[in-house]
């Protein structure tokens, strides 16, 4: 799919009412395909981009001046730019890396650990409250937006029920971003399930996930797909998918859509929820082929407040 | 300071008879919880009513020990009045701290309530020094529970850079994923610790025995099947055999239990506080024998720590109540990631 040139599809922001993100590329890939992908993102219809690495600190394809370069890149062609922190973090080393992105005070910072809210609220910094940050209830709503968070994102497990009694009485400002799309990230250990698949412990891992661009598909004895091994992380094998649920989230006020990264049609993918925002394409059909384009079956569960890998048709939820 | 003691024991409770165990075997202080789901071991016959946390803070204070009570999961947004009620409960008792991980349920205990000792569960999940001084300059933490993720020089890191007390966990089950950000038993079965206090839960269960084996499921999910004389595990999620690159074996963790006894003078070095026995679900008679082990072993380690020694006669006598589980010095010891 062509993308039309940004003057010709302004016309229709004002009826799409939700912005679009891509959210941090969660795996390991070779460098120039990171490059390429950026470039691509860059001329896609997201509005904003998170960039760096909230996994592995091992991984080095791209250092921090290297993001801080595609961070360039995007802004210049008018997208609005995250940095991503680590979720799980563990050494000196890795607070190092996390005061020298706080210290990049020319793009606003995601954070995903209690230490980088702790970083950014001493510097007065205005950030984006991640989805690693647990927050459940109004009163660490507020006590985040009061610390300077001016958007977050819900925890993945978040039902639509409990979104909408947080949306209700959210603080003035504070924007609202869904994970709308993608493998869900489930957990972090200290344990990296890639190097060890391989015998290898982490210190010497040979960055064995760099051979599976979309993690590394764990299946149960009987062969069904249940989860996928990202280094330290392990996600959903399913794709959490959402499209069906656009219009719910409009009514809730959900100000952003989160869609993961993954190693082949993530730009169709974000045009496709771009048509479907915009009204040129029908809901069912975004769904169709959205669930097409996934690397896994698509899931819906947590937003109707069941089991995550169950998935929940639009008609079956009204009853 | 919570106790006078240089280093202490802190031992579960599941129920009153576990808490007089402990306390009994020489445990310095006790972990409970309430009888629903404001704390990670929400399971239906364990923890205290009313009668019996009080019962449990006479007994326990009259021996020179002290309670503490877990409210260490995440209020949910339409339930949040049975947390700030759990939090007026255990000042309205006089526990002597609670266990939270919720940064605004602690911001309620500590403005209501400024004499509350605050401690930070490892459901708080902060695995650093800056993030646990987010805790204490907003709510006055004054210890901290260390998820196992960290490496022996990892631990001595955060010691040396917080105010602080750091606790961590010496022995019991291991969980493989950080602890407080954990969605994989909530992905399976709709439940987890950080939301309803449980992982992998009972009513999800399903044993099935098959021409294949016996075939454990939890929520449908296929965990793990056990051949003939192969002893059936609980199917806790992350615990079963898996395929991947079509090799079928443990792929997240294996079924081992955490001992750290032969580092027990390492930890007294690294300025650790005290050390947390995992456990509330556990029998009374189960929390007896390993606090009279740890008590053992911490008083050896007190009065020499060069002429410290792990005594065949505690291992025995752990690897009895651990059903022949594997040991493990989990994350401390850094090949293990």
């Amino acid at each position: 799919m062509s993308n039309p040139k940004p003057e010709t599809r302004n016309s229709k922001l004002e009826t799409r009412n939700m912005k679009l993100s891509l959210g941090p590329l969660p795996y390991y890939w070779p460098r120039q395909q990171v490059l390429d992908f950026y470039d691509g993102i860059a001329h896609s219809a997201v509005d904003i981009v998170h960039v760096g690495e909230t996994v592995c600190s091992r991984r080095h394809e791209l250092r921090l001046p290297d993001w801080i370069a595609v961070a360039e890149r995007l802004a210049n062609a008018g997208k609005e730019v995250v940095f991503s922190t680590q979720t799980l973090m563990e050494s000196e080393a890795d607070l190092r890396t996390l005061r020298k992105i706080v210290a990049e005070d020319q793009y606003t910072v995601e954070a995903n650990d209690m230490g980088a809210v702790q970083l950014l609220a001493a510097q007065g910094r205005a950030f984006v409250a991640g989805p690693f940050l647990n927050i459940f209830n109004l009163a660490t709503l507020q006590l985040m937006a009061s610390l300077g968070a001016r958007r977050w994102v819900p925890p993945v497990e978040t039902s639509a029920a409990a979104l909408l009694t947080m949306q209700a009485n959210r603080p003035a400002g504070l924007q609202t971003e869904v994970f709308a799309y993608g493998r869900l990230p489930l957990a972090f250990s200290a344990r990296c399930f890639t190097a060890r698949h391989f015998n290898l412990q982490k210190d010497d891992c040979h960055y064995k996930c760099q051979a599976f661009p979309d993690g590394l598909d764990m299946q149960t004895r009987e062969g069904q797909a249940f989860l996928s091994l990202n280094g330290v992380q392990t996600q959903s094998a399913q794709i959490c998918n959402l499209s069906g649920e656009v219009d719910h989230m409009r009514e809730l006020g959900v100000d952003v859509l989160r869609i993961s990264p993954q190693s082949s049609n993530t730009v169709t993918v974000i045009d496709t929820f771009y048509a479907q925002l915009a009204g040129e394409i029908s809901a069912d059909r975004a769904y169709a082929r959205l669930a097409e384009l996934g690397v896994g079956e698509s899931c819906n569960g947590f937003w109707h407040g069941q089991a995550g890998l169950s998935h929940v048709t639009s008609a079956l939820a009204q009853q | 300071m919570l106790t006078n003691k240089p280093f202490e024991l802190v031992c579960p409770a599941g129920a009153l008879p576990a808490l007089k165990a402990a306390v009994d075997n020489g445990a310095d202080c006790v972990y409970t919880g309430l009888k629903d789901n404001t704390n990670a071991r929400n399971f239906s016959g364990l923890n205290f009513d009313d009668a019996s946390l009080r019962e449990g803070l006479r007994y326990a204070h009259a021996r020179g020990a002290k309670v503490l009570l877990a409210l260490n999961t995440y209020p949910q947004v339409d339930t949040w009045p049975r947390w700030t009620a759990a939090v007026d409960k255990a000042a309205d008792l006089g526990v002597d701290a609670v266990i939270m991980a919720d940064p605004g349920l602690m911001e309620y205990a500590h403005t209501k309530y400024p004499h509350l000792r605050l401690h930070l569960s490892v459901q708080g999940s902060a695995t650093t020094y800056e993030a646990i001084r987010f805790y204490h300059e907003r709510f006055g933490i004054q210890r901290a529970v260390l998820p196992r993720v960290l490496a022996m020089a990892q631990v001595e890191n955060v010691v040396k850079n917080t105010p602080v007390e750091i606790e961590v966990f010496g022995f019991g089950g291991l969980c493989i994923m950080v602890e407080g950000r954990c969605a994989l038993s909530a992905y399976v079965t709709g439940e987890s610790p950080n939301t309803v206090g449980v992982c992998s839960p009972a009513k999800s269960v399903r044993y099935e025995q098959t021409p294949q084996g016996m075939e454990t499921r939890l929520n449908g999910v296929l965990i793990d099947r056990f051949a003939d004389g192969e002893k059936t595990g609980y199917p806790t999620l992350c615990k079963g055999r898996f395929v991947a690159n079509n090799e079928t074996y443990y792929a997240i963790e294996g079924p081992a239990s955490l001992n750290t006894l032969e580092l027990l003078p390492q930890l007294m070095d690294a300025g650790v506080k005290a050390i947390k026995i995992e456990g509330r679900q556990r029998s009374p008679s189960y929390v007896a024998q390993v606090t009279r082990v740890w008590r053992e072993a911490i008083d050896s380690a007190l009065q020499s720590r060069e002429r410290y020694t792990v005594r065949d006669g505690w291992m025995a006598a752990l690897n009895k109540v651990s059903e022949g589980q594997m040991h493990t010095l989990g994350a401390y010891h850094r090949p293990w990631k």
